[in-house]
Order: C-alpha cells, then sequence, then structure tokens
C-alpha cells in the first residue's frame, strides 16, 4: 500500500518568554493548541489522536507529564504517543504524527511540543552527571564551542560570521511577534561586543532559554483538499549516531548528511539551495548556520559562511534562513524542532505575517539534538507531492 | 494495511541488575539474540525505535547511551518514545506501514532498582495538586483494589487465584524473577503490604530489558514458518486523577480492545498487569471469554521491567503463534497510575 498523503492544516505557537507565570504547562499546550485547532477550523473533539513531543523530563521535574496532561490536552478516550528524541523532539514528534496520517491509520492528528523551562534549570538537568559518560558540566555552549573552533579552522572562516547570523536572526524576530527576544538594534558589532562565554561563542550568539510550545494539525489528503491554504508534507527523515567515538566528524555528521541526502531524494531534490526557496534550521549557536548550510548540502564544505556572509542566508537572499528569528530568538528546547517545522509550513501557505517571504512554493523545517547526534527534517509544499 | 508480524524477540529480567541505569551492556546480547534469531545484521534493520524513561535512570537523554548498543557508524533511521517499548512497536508498525522501510527493531530498558520505584512514580502524577503528597503507585493500586473489594466486583479470594496461577505458570518460564505455586489458603495467610494488597499481589521491582523484531510482507516469512502476523493493534488513555475514574473498569483498554478488532476467538492472553486485581480488571474490560489462556508466562507479577515489560508481554504471547500452541493471541501494555493507558496487540497465525 502507497503512502498517503498528509498536510499540514492549522498551525498554533505561543508567546516565547523566559517564564510563563500566567499559565499552567498544561495552558502553556493549549495557547498553542487552540491557535492550531482555530486555524483548522476544527475542534478537539473532532481530533482522531495526540502527539506529544518534549525533551527530557527533568526540564520541568514531571515524570511523562502527559500521563497528567492527557485530560487537558483532550486526549482521554483516544491514543496519545510521547515522543521523546533529545532536541532533535519537536521534529520527529511532527514526524510521528505525520506517520499517523501517511499510514492510514487516522484522519486528523494534533500534535503539540513544549518546554516551560522555568519550571526548573536547564543547565543542571544536562549536567547530571553519568558513571562512564564524560562530564559536560557547561550546558550546551560548552559542549558546542570545541566543534564551532574546528570548523572556523577547517573552513578558514572569518570570526565575525556568526555576528552576522545573529545580528540577522534578531532583527528578523522583530518581525515575529510570537518572539521571546526583541532586541532592537543588534548589529554586526554589538553581537561582537557582547560577552565572550565560551570561546569563539558571545554571549549575543547563544539561544534564550524560553517557556513556549507549537502545535500542529495534520490531515489526510481530503480533508487538506478543502482547507485553506495546506502545506503538503513531501518527505521526512530521521537519522541517528552515538554521541561518542573516535570516528565521528562531530563538526560535519554523517547522520546528519546522510539525512538530508535521503530527504533531498524523497523529494525529488538535486540542488537544494535552488529548489528550496526558504529554511528554517536549528541554530542555537549563531556559527551552526555556516555549518549546517554545508552539512544539508546548500554549500560546499568549507563555504557556507560564504553565503551567510554575502546576504544569502537574509530575508532578501536567495535562500532565506530562519526568517521567524529562529532558536537564537526563542528557544522552548523540546518546541524549538516543532517550531521550525511548523514555520516552514507557514511560509509555504503564506501565512507568515511580517516574516514571510514572497513565493515559497518548498521549504525545510530542520532539528538536531543530543552531541548532534539526532537529526529531524522535512520538506513542506504549497502543492500535493507527486 | 501492509501486513506486518513480530518475529524476533529477546528478553532478560533480573532482580538486581549490576550495571548502569543506562542498560547498553544489557542491550548488546540482546540485540544480538535478535540478530542470531533472524539471520540479519544491524543493516538489515529499517527502523529503530525504543522505550525507556529518564527518571528512571535519574539522568537526562538516558536513551542517548543506548544507541551505543546498535554500534557507531552508518547513523541508523531512530526514534524514541518516553513510553513502553510497546508503544515503540506502534511507532515502528506505523512507520512500516508508511512503506518507508520493512523492518524494524523495537527495544525497551529501565533499571528500576536504580531508585525506590514507587516513590518514583510518584512523579508522574500532577505536579500541583497530586505529586507534592508523594502518593507512591502500591498505594494508588491499593485504592484502587479496595475500591472493587468494595463494590464487590473481586474479593482477596479472587486476588490470590490470579497469583496462585501465575507463580505456578512462572515455573516454566526461565525468565521469571519470582515464582512458586503454594495455595489460595497460604498466600491468604500471609501479611498484608499495602492493604488490601500482599507482597506477592504486587509486580516484584525488576531490572531488565527486551527488544523485538518487525517485519513486512515476505521478509516475515523468510524468517519463520509461524510469523505472528499483527491483526489488531490500537492504544487509548484514560484521565489521570483517580477520583474522575470508576477505578473497577478501563475503559481505555475496553477502545483499544474496540479498536483492535475485539477479542474474539483470542486463545492466549498475555496481560500487563503489574497487580493481581488489574488482571481482573482487564479481562472484563477487554472482553475476554472464560476460555482465553492468560499469561502463561507468569506475566508480570513473575518479572515486570520498567518500559519493558509491556513489550515483553507482546513478545510471549508472539512467542505462542510461532510454537504452533496457539492461532490467534493478545499481548497487553499498561502505562499510568491504576492501568490509565492501555496497548492492545492481536496477532495470529492466518
Amino acid at each position: 500500500m502507497a503512502k498517503q498523503r498528509a498536510a499540514v492544516v492549522g498551525v498554533g505557537q505561543t508567546h516565547h518568554r523566559a517564564k510563563r507565570e500566567d499559565v499552567s504547562i498544561a495552558g502553556l499546550c493549549r495557547e498553542a493548541m487552540d491557535r492550531a485547532l482555530a486555524d483548522a477550523n476544527m475542534t478537539l473533539d473532532e481530533v482522531d489522536a495526540i502527539v506529544v513531543g518534549k525533551a527530557p523530563d527533568l526540564f520541568e521535574g514531571v515524570m511523562m507529564p502527559e500521563l497528567y496532561l492527557a485530560e487537558a490536552l483532550g486526549a482521554v478516550g483516544k491514543p496519545l504517543l510521547r515522543v521523546h528524541t533529545a532536541g532533535s523532539v519537536g521534529g520527529s514528534t511532527a514526524i510521528v504524527a505525520s506517520s499517523l496520517v501517511q499510514a492510514g491509520v487516522h484522519r486528523k492528528v494534533l500534535t503539540v511540543a513544549f518546554e516551560k523551562q522555568s519550571e526548573s534549570n536547564a543547565m543542571w538537568a544536562l549536567s547530571v552527571p553519568v558513571p562512564f559518560v564524560m562530564p559536560v558540566h557547561a550546558g550546551a555552549g560548552g559542549y558546542f564551542a570545541p566543534h564551532v573552533r574546528s570548523y572556523i579552522r577547517r573552513a578558514g572562516a572569518p570570526n565575525h560570521i556568526g555576528a552576522i547570523v545573529a545580528a540577522k536572526d534578531r532583527n528578523n524576530a522583530l518581525k515575529n511577534p510570537y518572539a521571546h527576544l526583541h532586541n532592537e538594534g543588534t548589529t554586526v558589532e554589538s553581537v561582537l561586543a557582547s560577552q565572550m562565554l565560551w570561546d569563539p561563542i558571545h554571549y549575543d550568539e547563544t539561544c534564550p532559554s524560553s517557556d513556549g510550545a507549537c502545535a500542529m494539525v495534520i490531515a489526510d489528503e481530503d480533508i487538506a483538499k478543502a482547507a485553506k491554504s495546506p502545506a503538503w508534507i513531501h518527505g521526512t527523515v530521521m537519522r541517528s549516531e552515538p554521541t561518542t567515538a573516535a570516528e565521528r566528524d562531530q563538526v560535519n555528521p554523517q547522520a546528519s548528511r546522510e539525512a538530508a541526502a535521503a530527504l533531498w531524494k524523497q523529494v525529488g531534490i538535486t540542488r537544494p539551495f535552488d529548489e528550496i526557496d526558504m529554511a528554517e534550521i536549528y541554530v542555537p549557536f549563531a556559527w551552526f548556520e555556516p555549518m549546517w548550510l554545508e552539512s544539508l548540502g546548500f554549500a560546499e564544505e568549507g563555504s557556507g559562511w560564504k553565503l551567510t556572509e554575502a546576504g544569502e542566508t537574509a530575508m532578501t537572499g536567495r535562500l532565506p534562513v530562519n526568517c521567524s528569528g529562529g532558536v537564537l530568538s526563542s528557544n522552548p528546547i523540546g518546541a524549538s524542532g516543532m517550531l521550525r517545522f511548523a514555520e516552514a509550513a507557514l511560509q509555504v501557505r503564506g501565512m507568515a505575517g511580517e516574516h514571510q517571504v514572497d513565493g515559497v512554493r518548498r521549504a525545510l523545517g530542520h532539528a538536531y539534538g543530543g552531541g548532534s547526534q539526532f537529526f529531524s527534517m522535512w520538506v513542506v509544499g504549497d502543492q500535493p507531492p507527486n | 494495511m501492509r501486513d506486518v508480524a513480530i518475529v524476533g524477540f529477546a528478553q532478560r529480567q533480573l532482580k538486581d541488575y549490576d550495571g548502569s541505569p543506562t542498560c547498553a551492556e544489557l542491550l548488546v546480547p540482546i540485540l544480538a539474540d535478535c540478530y542470531e534469531q533472524t539471520g540479519w545484521t544491524r543493516r538489515d534493520i529499517g527502523f529503530w525505535c525504543s522505550g525507556s524513561s529518564d527518571y528512571l535512570a535519574g539522568r537526562s537523554f538516558s536513551f542517548v547511551s543506548a544507541i551505543d548498543a546498535i554500534g557507531v557508524l552508518p547513523p541508523v533511521n531512530e526514534s524514541h518514545v518516553e513510553m513502553d517499548a510497546a508503544w515503540a512497536l506502534y511507532e515502528a508498525w506505523l512507520k512500516i506501514q508508511t512503506g518507508e522501510v520493512d523492518t524494524a527493531l523495537v527495544f525497551g530498558f529501565g533499571k528500576s532498582s536504580a531508585g525506590v520505584l514507587r516513590r518514583t512514580l510518584a512523579l508522574q502524577l500532577d505536579p500541583y495538586t497530586m505529586t507534592p503528597l508523594w502518593p507512591d503507585t502500591v498505594s494508588l493500586a491499593a485504592l484502587q483494589a479496595r475500591a472493587g473489594i468494595d463494590a464487590g466486583v473481586w474479593d482477596e479470594k479472587a486476588m490470590a487465584e490470579v497469583v496462585d496461577r501465575s507463580m505456578t505458570d512462572a515455573e516454566s518460564n526461565a525468565n521469571a524473577i519470582r515464582k512458586g505455586g503454594s495455595s489460595v489458603a497460604d498466600l491468604l495467610a500471609k501479611p498484608m503490604f499495602a492493604d488490601p494488597l500482599r507482597k506477592h499481589d504486587c509486580a516484584p521491582v525488576t531490572d531488565g530489558a527486551a527488544a523485538i523484531v518487525l517485519a513486512a510482507d515476505d521478509k516475515a516469512r523468510d524468517v519463520r514458518d509461524r510469523p505472528a502476523w499483527i491483526t489488531g493493534l490500537s492504544h487509548n488513555i484514560d484521565s489521570i486523577y483517580l477520583g474522575m475514574r470508576d477505578l473497577t473498569v478501563s475503559p481505555s483498554a475496553s477502545r483499544a480492545m474496540e479498536a483492535a478488532g475485539g477479542a474474539d476467538g483470542v486463545e492466549i492472553a498475555e496481560l500487563h498487569a503489574p497487580f493481581s486485581h488489574q488482571e481482573l480488571v482487564l479481562q472484563e474490560a477487554l472482553g475476554l471469554s472464560s476460555d482465553t489462556r492468560i499469561s502463561p508466562s507468569g506475566g508480570a507479577l513473575s518479572g515486570n521491567p520498567m518500559f519493558a515489560g509491556g513489550a515483553i508481554r507482546i513478545g510471549e504471547a508472539a512467542q505462542r503463534i510461532w510454537d504452533g500452541s496457539a492461532d490467534k493471541v493478545l499481548g497487553h501494555a499498561t502505562s499510568g497510575p491504576a492501568l490509565q493507558q492501555n496497548l492492545v496487540c492481536v496477532m495470529e497465525a492466518k
């Protein structure tokens, strides 16, 4: 039996903030879900199944919170799945929800991903000492800084590329009312003048810690055809590799390269830079933009930074990247991947508001997690897939 | 729908596993067992999906270390659920149904003994209104058992009969960590643990892991003469709030069973009932006839590694198809307090 077509027919997200003290965990999820359902012109009762995603449970201090949330999420009496694949989870969750429709099991699936990081301390949750595993104790920035240094050396990139990315994404975020950071007047100079946290990563080149959620309604072909501007799912992919092994290339991981290659093949794309109109790429530290541009096949190895430097990834460039402001402007970890997937869907639907790029036909949503080892991606389009 | 079958199953159940909570060392021989059963290598697996819990391991990303058991490169098509591996099996079955892959390996693991399990599980409750009271899982199950006794739906003798049969059956299960039948009278003479539950009414705290191999169509026929074809697979959830549920029934189990096509003709049912009275709830909720043989492995009362226990029930049931002892079987998994979430997997010889 062939794969059934599926499309995003509703998108919702919360206003992302450092602390959303005005809502409970359930309230945060419902804020995103209710917006997605309103967008899809659907009620919660009509939904066949719910797929929940979030990163480590230690971030809120609740074990498997979907169990207590079942009622608030409208899942009672329905199938409820909970996905957890580290930072890529928002993307993986969307893919699992898609597969429920693509497999022909359900017609209307609601998926929601969240993180309420103010409930706990992410740095602590990421640094619990584990026997026989190299301790990090420095949060994600300390972990990834050596990868960035290695990239700069390998690519011969000038030192200000990260600042270009940060200034671009922070200015894009000014056009996104949901973004956590609205830092006006961010420039390459101001980023470079901010405090050095983990050399070569400056404070303004890092993502914030946010409370937030994102939700999508994914429906089958009949419903999508009747919906206003659906975002058709053209291809999805997930790949993983272990954290630590001598043969790993942690700057440009094989799992990332193979995931991208498999995705382009699925969608029938041979020249990603020309055939993808915009991309929402998971960039928690600014330098990951040029790193992922290369790994994804948008640029030759060693030349991703040239696209960034030439302004090709700006809103006005040939491949706008992270028009929403990206992870650098909002980072509710468990939801960050789904926000990338959802923002890509909004772009092909022409519903991204002030940060809409004109004429987006096909867009990439991308997420990664762990020690650059878990990858999930999808391509959505304004027309049904072939 | 594609024809998908269970063609491989391996498990380990231990009283006290002397290894890391991430269980990677425990998984390596289990995966090797699956390769041997199928004649495959890791490169023949189209999709991987695991089930585990960070809270059990006491750390974030506990499943990350488990990937080490698969090996390093090439990278794998892989996912993870923060649920029992029975739900990982569901995700893998979906992936095969999309047509993207033909084979999948599903695994689950948990070192329940790493903390005080019944206290750890109290962290699954509503963090605002329930967890601060630390109601442990055994006490919550005792409330459920008491509700059934008070309502006249079951009694302590019926619970003891479940235990006696399970412990007798467990004698022939090499993986059981608690076994040995006695008599209903002997069992009822034992002291209370959490009134009306005695220790033998509660599944033993168990460490362990399990893996299940799925394959579609001819891939399944190549591996086994009698693959356990999945003819019904569904899951459902109830509210967590005990005050809002009738604890003597399980609507989510009933709905899952209905969606999976009902229990007509099921000869053997492996039920995931970590407390004796829950088997009685499930028997009713799933609509099992009195002819259905229940949990010939000894069930969860003979061993219940968290996050693998449900998958083990499915694997045990599948084996009954492989060995020809039944033509239609049921595997069941549960999660959450007092049977909150339930999954059923109907398998047939065809």
